[in-house]
């Protein structure tokens, strides 16, 4: 056997500690890990696991006033980094090593045309004229497969979409043939579809230009499906690493145990109605006996449209023609991709946007009801929204948010509401004894945990949850939807889910319909749109997702339909 | 573009027809009367009251303001009382000293703040930074005239590096228009120092940076492009702040500009005067903004796109 080649970049016993007001904190303890030639490397983790520290400080990009090496060694070929000087370290910058982020619509300066962010990156590291780096930044974006790539060079961030500003991303990181890739979560932001589109590109550029990748993801769907090697990351260290099928099949720690068995796995349902059971509640009566608790009929949402001085100006209609009901006790998923309609449906089924058409909540119809009417109604339908940390105000203390809608609401008095507040704590899996703490005391878990006891105190009987997981962790997120089930066995709940992820949408949901450029293109139960899916685009979506089994890899690398 | 142009024209028009409005009302209000200010202490009441008809003034308010508003679309701004000038050759004639002494004010404040706060944002949360501020809190906070008679007494009677006060030369114009650009140096010092610090977080700068960028080149092609488009929607607005600095600056310099011409009008109830100044001083403000909203898309090109 030949002696195995050195590897090109080599991480040992990486320590790094952040500096806060209280002294010096460990965050990343004694990483090493080495890239191989053409190797793509995935380090997998949650968030604080230190999987971004680490890229950053292979770049030595760490923020100076918070962050700092203390200890180990970065080697590219044999090349220490961690020594370098700030002029060489440039060079190896952007150079030797590349590095793409997790926010394309962000991470291109939006005053700068594309075609002067390419050649910058690339004059600044090849000696060579304005014209020829012209040439060189459109066989990158043609290598890229950007469409009309001469017109893009003259085009602003603004005019591309999330896609392909990530493709101009890569084009730019990979414009100087770099030997090492950084991608840091390079399609969490993105749509499932076009996530797909990145990382068959990733994979095709790696095998032209021979760079060797280090992958940063959370999503153990993108790991399995990019990964020559993992290395699983937590709370700063290096848990476990080794060839991806072993890390799969055979894992040695509990923690990545744990981290693959959270993964939901679409298909993992196949055969069955609705969501698992999670309680031994009896059955919720049949939902036939009853009339359903939202119905919406031709719904139209136009955003943008004004009348002024000059006549009425037309809008962009956001939703157009969407109809559905939601029975109680049952989950419809609305399902679509970023800019499809389903956030907008949602808001304006709580009245939060003008619409037309027909909105009844169990059924009082919503158009044209006054304010005061409409109070009743409200207490119905309730809403949780996608961030937790956004969504409760930093100067309320926990128990306070929770017991606002009461006051809202006038229900009840002041220790009434504590000892409710204390029952939709214990409710939600929180003690009672929080509420008198704020939410920055909180991790993301437990806050939207606050959020759904929030929407649980006017004892509502459907509740929209807006992408309500999609800023957790996989961990995590698993122990929210588990506990939003429960509270649909016992209370007998009904939710319109809205959310991108397909496979989510599949364990919670009896009804699926899937919304795409404002209208519904296939809509029935779930077991019909996910084993039988009847539209072109419905495919496309389920064939998109990424699928935890890395023997399974390059499934959905077939060209759709 | 055209429609946002004839959109913005017609709202200037509206605004100077307001601040026509009020000024006329206001002035009518006061308790000095023009007409025994011109006849002067010795006059009796007839000589003040053929002085008042001469002038209009006997007629009710509305017949004064309609009168007013008539001349005024022809382009004529009335005679002054006291010196028996129209005002529109009084304006045009102190208008080119005004501007040069804006022009200079403008300049004085954008590059000290622009300075500073780039300085100040870099040395975020060290001593340059807080140095910095306590100096821009107190460009902020001093009173114009105050700060007029320092640099006079320091730098003119003191030092003798500049003239006490006229007009002609590059040394003349160095104090006021300094005077005239500390407080808003101080304001933009401010706002470039939070808007660079913005910036500076922004994704883009950490891409721009992870391409190997020198430091320089990230900060000044990347950063301050970016930190500056809210920075040129307040110069815009800044040109009305600067119309009142002008009144006192000129004043205390002796400078031959428009406000000197309100000072010594203001002083005489010179009506005609009064509205002539106030009226061009809108129209700048209302230019100034005009303009703003014009260069903005240049900078930016998001808001090309609407």
């Amino acid at each position: 056997m030949l002696a195995p080649a050195p590897p090109v970049l080599s991480v040992d016993n990486l320590t790094v500690d952040a500096l806060t007001p209280e002294g010096a904190k460990r965050v990343l303890d004694g990483v090493s890990f080495e890239l191989a030639a053409g190797e793509t490397l995935c380090l997998a983790g949650e968030s604080g696991s230190g999987k971004s520290v680490t890229s950053l400080s292979v770049m030595r990009l760490l923020p100076k006033a918070s962050l700092r090496i203390v200890a180990g060694s970065i080697k590219l070929q044999g090349r220490e980094l961690t020594t370098l000087s700030d002029r060489a370290m440039r060079q190896v910058r952007g150079g030797d090593v590349a590095m793409i982020f997790q926010e394309p619509m962000t991470s291109l300066n939006p005053v700068i045309r594309i075609g002067d962010q390419l050649t910058e990156a690339i004059r600044t590291h090849q000696e060579i004229g304005e014209a020829d780096a012209r040439r060189a930044a459109l066989a990158m974006l043609d290598a890229v497969h950007i469409a009309e790539p001469a017109r893009r060079l003259t085009q602003y961030p603004h005019e591309l979409s999330g896609g392909m500003r990530q493709r101009v991303m890569i084009g730019m990181a990979l414009s100087c043939r770099p030997k090492v890739l950084i991608a840091d979560e390079p399609t969490t932001a993105l749509d499932v579809t076009v996530q797909a589109q990145i990382l068959r590109l990733m994979r095709e550029l790696k095998a032209e230009f021979g760079t060797s990748i280090v992958l940063i993801t959370h999503d153990m769907g993108v790991v399995a499906e990019m990964a020559d090697r993992v290395a699983v990351m937590k709370a700063g260290r290096i848990v476990e690493t080794g060839p991806a099928v072993d890390v799969f099949e055979t894992p040695r720690e509990a923690y990545t145990r744990e981290l693959i068995a959270a993964v939901p796995r679409l298909g993992a349902r196949a055969g069955t109605d609705g969501p698992p059971r999670v309680t031994a509640e009896p059955a919720a009566p049949p939902a036939a006996s009853t009339r359903p608790v939202l119905e919406v009929r031709d719904l139209a949402v136009e955003y943008g449209g004004s009348s002024g001085w000059f006549g009425r100006k037309a809008g962009v209609a956001a939703v157009h023609g969407v109809s559905f009901t939601v029975e109680p006790g049952r989950t419809l998923g609305l399902v679509g991709e970023s800019g499809s309609g389903k956030s907008t449906t949602g808001k304006a089924v709580l009245g939060l946007v003008p619409f037309s058409g027909a909105v009844s909540i169990d059924g009082t119809a919503v158009a044209g009801l006054s304010p005061r009417a409409m109070r009743p109604v409200r207490r119905l339908a309730q809403m949780i929204f996608q961030d937790p940390y956004a969504s409760l105000d930093p100067r309320m203390t926990v128990g306070a948010a929770i017991a606002e809608p009461l006051v809202i609401h006038g229900i009840g008095a002041a220790a009434d509401r504590r000892d409710q507040v204390a029952e939709l704590l214990r409710r939600v899996g929180l003690t009672p004894d929080v509420a008198s703490r704020y939410p920055h005391e909180f991790s993301g878990g437990q806050r939207q945990r606050v959020c759904i006891a929030r929407a649980l105190a006017l004892r509502p009987k459907l509740i929209v949850a807006d992408e309500s997981v999609a800023a957790l962790d996989v961990s995590v997120r698993a122990r929210v939807l588990d506990l939003m089930l429960e509270l649909q066995e016992t209370m007998g709940l009904a939710y319109l889910f809205i959310s991108h992820d397909m496979a989510v949408v599949e364990r919670m949901c009896h009804h699926v319909a899937v919304m795409r450029a404002g209208r519904i293109v296939e809509a029935g139960t779930r077991r019909a749109v996910f084993e039988n899916p009847s539209d072109p685009y419905t495919r496309e979506l389920i064939a998109a997702v990424p699928i935890p089994d890395p023997r399974n890899r390059g499934r959905q690398m077939a060209p759709a339909g | 573009m055209a429609e946002l142009l004839l959109r913005r024209i017609g709202g200037a028009i509206l605004i100077l027809f307001g601040v026509a409005a009020v000024t006329f009302v206001l002035l009518y209000w006061l308790p000095a009367d023009p007409a025994v200010q011109l006849a002067g202490r010795s006059a009796t009441a007839q000589t003040v009251a053929n002085i008042r008809r001469e002038l209009g003034l006997d007629q009710p308010l509305p017949i004064q303001f309609l009168t007013y508003l008539g001349n005024l679309i022809q382009g004529d701004l009335g005679r002054s009382y006291t010196q028996k000038t129209e005002v529109e050759t009084l304006i045009l004639a102190r208008l080119p000293a005004t501007l040069i002494l804006m022009a200079c004010g403008i300049l004085v404040e954008v590059v000290l703040g622009l300075v500073f706060g780039i300085i100040a944002a870099l040395n975020r949360g060290g001593f340059v930074d807080r140095a910095v501020m306590t100096m821009s809190f107190v460009g902020v906070s001093a009173p114009q005239f105050v700060v007029a008679l320092f640099f006079l007494y320091i730098f003119a009677a003191t030092l003798g590096w500049f003239p006490m006060s006229g007009f002609g030369t590059v040394n003349h114009v160095i104090l006021p228009a300094t005077t005239l650009g500390v407080l808003g140096a101080g304001w933009y010092a401010r706002m470039v120092r939070s808007a660079m610090i913005d910036v500076l977080a922004q994704d883009y700068v950490r891409t721009a940076r992870a391409k190997g960028l020198s430091e320089t080149r990230v900060i000044f092609r990347h950063a301050l492009p970016n930190a500056l488009l809210p920075i040129i929607a307040m110069i815009g607005i800044d040109i009305g702040q600067f119309m009142s600095g002008v009144v006192v600056v000129e004043a205390v310099y002796g400078w031959p500009g428009i406000g000197q011409l309100a000072w010594q009008a203001i002083q005489q109830v010179d009506i005609p005067i009064i509205m002539g100044v106030t009226l061009t001083s809108a129209l700048a403000i209302v230019t100034g903004n005009l303009v703003a909203d014009l260069v903005a898309p240049l900078v930016d090109p998001r808001i090309r796109a609407r």
